[in-house]
């Protein structure tokens, strides 16, 4: 038996995990558009973003610092992508780096860019692991399918939350048998056993995946799968994509409304 | 009564010419439990798979309930027969034990509301009522082997067929699965080496050895005759199990 992080929150019976996954995907769906369709350097609109995120945490019982931190991880793929902006980008000079006779400035519209940017990702899976923490990896297929997203695709989707598990368990099975058995061996030793351990994993998966077919054909299946739908819209749900719909709006607005005012 | 499984000198080989089936022919009748004993590699699990057509021979007939299981027959072979694989992680393949249990029956084109009561019908039959919103990889073994069998008792096939159903339970998981065999009034078709499972449950055993089967008959008189039992791979001699570094020796 193994739970594992992904599941951690799934069972924590706030009115968001009761929502309709339909409707929790569409919410995001929305709330990823409107952080990325805000305007550039609307720090107050990020803000507000960070706000409503946070209340939805909270609503849904989902530990704040647990979505604070998982949303982390986004940070260094994205430095990765932003890192030259501020050297690139035309603009003031606000700093300098001279490398030998080489001057390589730094430039404050840059340097604002890439922050614009650090933003948006971070708000923006922010609203996805809400969504994934809130909503069952199986309920959430179900809802995407109901969205018309094509079948082959949420049967991949499903036998992969399925069975890797399974075959992390089958890796770590691997990783004590070898550690067991070797000591010491230099690093070339130990790549080229770590390069075996990856092909018995493949192999394995392989005719895992044979058996699984046949374990399927065994019980009527003719390559088309229905699945049992369950899923009904209610008031509620309705209720709260308006809520996210014009919550959205209305902070993506802000800014400019508070521009037109003062201008 | 009548005759719900019948093989007729099936012979297979693997791709690689390894001969894994040389002429088996058999027959199970009506509300028969009936075991497959024999020694790893004897090709019992390749049997199992030619009986819903998983596997197909050239050579030799196999008949589910009078009808020859042939590509055009599929889908009302594997209707009628409730394969249990040895490994319930290759069974258990959806996010849900609900959805899990709900395949077979879908893919029979059921009715939803037909579906939601079968389902319910096969869980309670193997004690696992209130278990649908559960996912499999959060069960243990005993627990993914008794969803497994209702994976295909929410079909209601005539015959069950079960490849090790034993393997890796405790003794108590083991006798529990004993006791909910013993229940399903299906004709069963058991393959094992958990001679003491066989014992409880079957009727009739056959042993296969080396793609042959070599002995058939009454569960008492099969698993009493020693000799048969040692030559097949069963058991072991007495003299082995007596004297120390005989059985390296017997390696050798």
């Amino acid at each position: 038996m193994k739970y594992h992080f992904l599941d951690q929150y799934r069972e924590t019976g706030s009115f968001i995990h009761k929502l309709d996954p339909r409707v929790k995907f569409l919410a995001m769906l929305v709330m990823v558009i409107a952080v990325v369709a805000v305007p550039r350097t609307e720090w107050l609109a990020y803000g507000l973003f960070l706000i409503l995120n946070v209340c939805l945490i909270l609503l849904s019982r989902v530990p704040v610092a647990y979505v604070l931190k998982r949303s982390s991880v986004v940070i260094p793929f994205v430095l990765l992508v932003v890192v030259f902006l501020p050297f690139f980008k035309e603009g003031a000079e606000i700093g300098a780096v001279n490398i030998w006779n080489w001057h390589i400035g730094i430039k404050r519209e840059g340097l604002l860019l890439a922050a614009d940017i650090m933003c948006k990702a971070w708000l923006s899976i922010q609203s996805i692991i809400s969504l994934t923490a809130t909503t069952g990896m199986g309920e959430l297929l179900k809802g995407l399918e109901k969205l018309k997203m094509p079948r082959i695709m949420i049967m991949l989707m499903s036998f992969m939350s399925r069975y890797v598990f399974v075959l992390s368990d089958e890796a770590e099975h691997l990783s004590q048998a070898r550690n067991s058995r070797s000591f010491g061996g230099g690093i070339r030793l130990h790549v080229r056993t770590l390069g075996f351990m990856v092909g018995a994993l493949f192999i394995r998966s392989f005719e895992r995946g044979e058996r699984v077919y046949g374990a399927m054909l065994a019980r009527g299946f003719e390559g088309h799968s229905r699945f049992f739908d369950r899923l009904s819209l209610h008031f509620v749900d309705v209720v709260y994509l308006l809520i996210i719909l014009v919550a959205s709006a209305v902070i993506v607005l802000i800014p400019l409304l508070l521009r037109s005012i003062s201008g | 009564m009548a005759e719900v499984l019948a093989i007729e000198n099936l012979k297979f080989s693997y791709p690689d010419g390894q001969p894994a089936l040389r002429g088996v022919s058999l027959s199970i009748h009506e509300g028969e439990c009936v075991a497959l004993i024999g020694p790893n590699g004897a090709g019992k699990s390749t049997l199992l798979l030619h009986l819903n057509g998983l596997l197909q021979s050239h050579c030799g007939v196999v008949r589910v309930l009078g009808q020859v299981v042939r590509k055009k027959s599929f889908k009302t072979v594997r209707r009628q027969i409730g394969m249990v694989f040895q490994n319930p992680d290759d069974q258990l393949f959806s996010p849900t034990v609900f959805d899990d249990v709900a395949f077979g029956p879908l893919n029979l084109g059921m009715k939803e509301a037909e579906v939601l009561c079968v389902v319910q019908q096969a869980l309670r039959a193997v004690g696992m009522g209130g278990y649908e919103q559960r996912s499999p990889h959060h069960l243990s073994l005993g627990e993914k082997r008794r969803i497994a069998i209702a994976t295909v008792l929410a079909m209601s096939p005539p015959l069950l067929v079960f490849d090790e159903p034993s393997s890796s339970l405790d003794p108590v998981g083991k006798w529990q699965l004993i006791k909910l065999l013993r229940g399903l009034p299906q004709t069963k078709l058991i393959v094992s080496h958990d001679l003491e499972m066989v014992q409880a449950l079957c009727s009739r055993v056959m042993i296969m050895n080396k793609g042959l089967i070599t002995a058939d008959g009454d569960c008492h008189t099969v698993l009493q005759d020693y000799d048969l039992l040692v030559k097949n791979r069963l058991a072991i001699a007495a003299d082995e199990k007596a004297g120390d570094g005989s059985i390296k020796d017997s390696l050798e």
